[in-house]
């Protein structure tokens, strides 16, 4: 009896915490979003389904923007990350556990703080832009700060560690007895990294754009810090939406619609790169 | 966001619970009965004294506050304490009406602490809300001596709350024009100014959709206070006009005043007060002009939200501004408008005796338009018009459409 319940106990912790802390609040969010009403008078559940097209219909513009944006720091994270994560796994040597120590030391700094420190450094008449302003090398009006690239490039600084870690696990597990069996096997050492290394660094690669491309897809810190009048993300919105004009229904909506697209974009994306491989890394 | 006690009651059943981690729809069923609001019916006098009845002094109070908004030594608070007794925990957490209203509005539904006895929120949408929705003390005229005795005849009348029932004017300011003269290498005087393409990414507009619709309103010459939903989407077009041709560097909240000393705008929407500690604090030389177009006036409130745990102490300290000295020390730091006209005799009386520099920085501060508008001042200025809740979706709609990018 006794050996029977106990699985049962070992999820029970566990599941009572998703449970408490997640499909509740998800349940009650799906309800506001077909909810009508104002935060005086109340809210209640008429089924208006209209919140979902007039949230898309009013907030398209964002909503494009916003995975726009991920896709472009999601890529920059990849190429940033790769020769980093490729560098500590097969020439770390010893030190392998300080280099990760150091990719993960900004994080002991709170992350609105270390984007806040962007807006000091890059200002228009910064430390950075200043002297070259004064030497002449950029325009006098030349700004980074409140552009669209300040958000793209906070966004990928400060999601960037989340690429390297998995991208890094993968390529330890590659066996450098491989890529001699390769060269062995006349391969170049370009060919070796394509057709051994790189494959079987993909499973990491899958793992790390999905660490990435979702939460900075919905990040609103750095478009707030670092972006402009135009660089308005889907995270601002809603945030906005709940916390300044307490328009629960239209933001529970436009929360669920930002969902389903990442959802759904995730699964054609397992589908096309082989699911397996995820499942894989993810349980290592 | 609290939801429904009903609803919350119904997952507490094992059987709910079990329902809910397979069917959503079950879930939905919960939900169904919706969330009410709770519009409140004005208070009768003997809610005053039911509310008030049995309360007594704890000894300690918690305040919040926005930035910049007393001086850095927090004398009146020392004061206080050390004349009451009352220790004050003195939090700088309100940088934003609309957000602060988001974040306590939910545990004054639930009918929980804030965290927090004593309050400061401008005359406005959240105000009137925190009203309609019951959410704050009526306040005990019998125990407010000097409130009573010192407060200016104008601000016992004002529209928002009339008869101070709920709240008493902690300072009032304006929403003007900020600039940086070495910057901008011209006076700034209108509100035209701020759609000058010279100044192109360089000028900073503020994200409150009450004060940037205000400004649009003044730019094509529309009295705010009298305006109609036309009039908005008239200062609307302005305001887009103004964005799409790159002008505006962001939409802010009070962080314009980095932006500004930073150099990242040049000239911007700014409340008066700030701009004259900025330069104190950190030596700048900004200035603060109220455009010959307009500019609006606000009072930020003090108030006691209902589930405080200190309300005597909040009500003792809201009433220790009101003594003549204290207000005076308060305005001269801040420069904002006080609410207490005998605070001019006080400040006057320090300038007299204060030397060097100190001294020039109180006589400006008792002859600065700023702090004690003459009525030629208050001729130009204008207050926010009320909105009702559907005249504010309107409103909120147009306006945010700008600030949202």
């Amino acid at each position: 009896m006794r050996r029977r319940l106990a699985p049962y106990a070992l999820i029970l912790p566990g599941g009572l915490w998703l449970a408490i802390f997640f499909v509740v609040p998800m349940v009650v969010m799906l309800s506001f979003s077909l909810m009508q009403g104002d935060v005086v008078n109340g809210f209640s559940l008429t089924w208006h389904w209209q919140n979902y097209s007039e949230a898309l219909s009013d907030y398209d513009d964002q909503l494009i923007r916003s995975l726009v944006y991920g896709v472009i720091a999601t890529a920059a994270c990849i190429v940033l990350a790769y020769p980093v994560a490729y560098w500590i796994a097969f020439r770390g040597g010893a030190r392998k556990t300080t280099f990760l120590f150091l990719l993960l030391l900004p994080f002991f700094v709170s992350f609105v703080l270390r984007t806040f420190s962007w807006k000091f450094l890059l200002a228009d008449d910064g430390i950075v832009l200043s002297p070259l302003k004064h030497a002449g090398l950029l325009p006098q009006d030349f700004h980074v700060i409140a552009t669209g690239f300040a958000v793209v490039a906070g966004l990928t600084y400060n999601y960037l560690p989340f690429m390297v870690l998995p991208i890094y696990v993968a390529l330890e597990r590659v066996d450098p007895k491989m890529i001699e069996a390769a060269q062995d096997l006349y391969a170049s050492p370009a060919q070796a990294f394509a057709r051994v290394v790189f494959p079987l660094s993909l499973p990491g690669v899958f793992a790390g754009v999905l660490m990435t491309f979702v939460p900075v897809s919905a990040d609103y810190v750095n478009a707030t810090v670092l972006g402009g009048t135009n660089n308005t993300m889907i995270g601002n919105i809603i945030q906005n939406l709940y916390l300044v004009n307490n328009d629960y229904p239209q933001a529970a909506a436009l929360s669920f619609t930002l969902m389903a697209i990442l959802l759904i974009g995730i699964f054609l994306y397992a589908r096309a790169l082989g699911t397996e491989d995820v499942l894989e890394v993810a349980t290592r | 966001m609290n939801t429904n006690p009903a609803l919350l009651r119904g997952m507490t059943g094992r059987r709910d619970a079990l329902r809910l981690f397979g069917l959503a729809g079950a879930g939905l069923g919960l939900a169904a009965c919706g969330v009410k609001g709770q519009k409140a019916a004005p208070p009768k006098q003997n809610d005053v004294q039911k509310y008030w009845a049995g309360k007594t002094k704890k000894g300690h109070l918690n305040f919040a506050n926005w930035t910049l908004y007393i001086d850095k030594n927090r004398t009146p608070l020392k004061e206080f304490t050390r004349q009451t007794g009352i220790t004050v925990t003195y939090r700088e957490v309100i940088s934003d009406d609309p957000q602060w209203f988001g974040k306590i509005a939910p545990q004054l539904q639930a009918g929980q602490s804030i965290g927090y006895d004593l309050m400061v929120v401008t005359n406005g949408l959240e105000f009137t809300k925190l009203v309609e929705l019951g959410y704050l003390v009526p306040l005990d005229h019998s125990q407010m001596p000097n409130f009573t005795k010192n407060v200016g005849a104008a601000y016992k009348q004002e529209s928002f709350d009339k008869g101070n029932v709920y709240s008493v004017p902690y300072a009032t300011g304006l929403t003007g024009i900020a600039y940086d003269p070495s910057k901008t290498g011209r006076e700034i005087t209108s509100i035209q100014d701020l759609w000058d393409p010279k100044f192109k990414g360089k000028v900073g507009m503020m994200s409150d959709v009450q004060e940037i619709g205000n400004f649009g309103m003044f730019a094509v010459g529309i009295d705010p206070e009298k305006s109609t939903p036309d009039d908005w989407k008239k200062a609307g077009a302005k305001l887009q006009e103004q964005k799409d041709k790159g002008i505006v560097r962001k939409y802010y909240e009070n962080d314009y005043i980095d932006a500004l000393s930073r150099g990242d705008v040049w000239l911007t929407m700014a409340w008066s007060g700030d701009i004259f500690q900025q330069n104190l604090n950190e030596g700048s030389n900004l200035k603060f002009v109220i455009p010959k177009e307009g500019a609006t006036i606000w009072t930020d409130n003090m108030m006691i939200p209902k589930t405080a745990d200190n309300p005597v102490d909040a009500l003792m300290m809201m009433d220790f501004f009101y003594r003549p000295e204290i207000a005076a020390n308060l305005a001269e730091f801040i420069n904002y408008v006080t609410p207490v006209p005998a605070a001019k005799d006080v400040i006057a009386a320090d300038a007299a005796k204060a030397t060097g520099s100190k001294k020039k920085t109180l006589e400006s501060v008792a002859s600065s338009p700023l702090v004690f508008p003459t009525d030629a001042d208050y001729a130009r200025l204008r207050h926010y018009r009320s909105l009702t809740p559907a005249e504010e979706k309107d409103y909120t709609a147009v306006f945010q459409h700008i600030t949202a990018g």
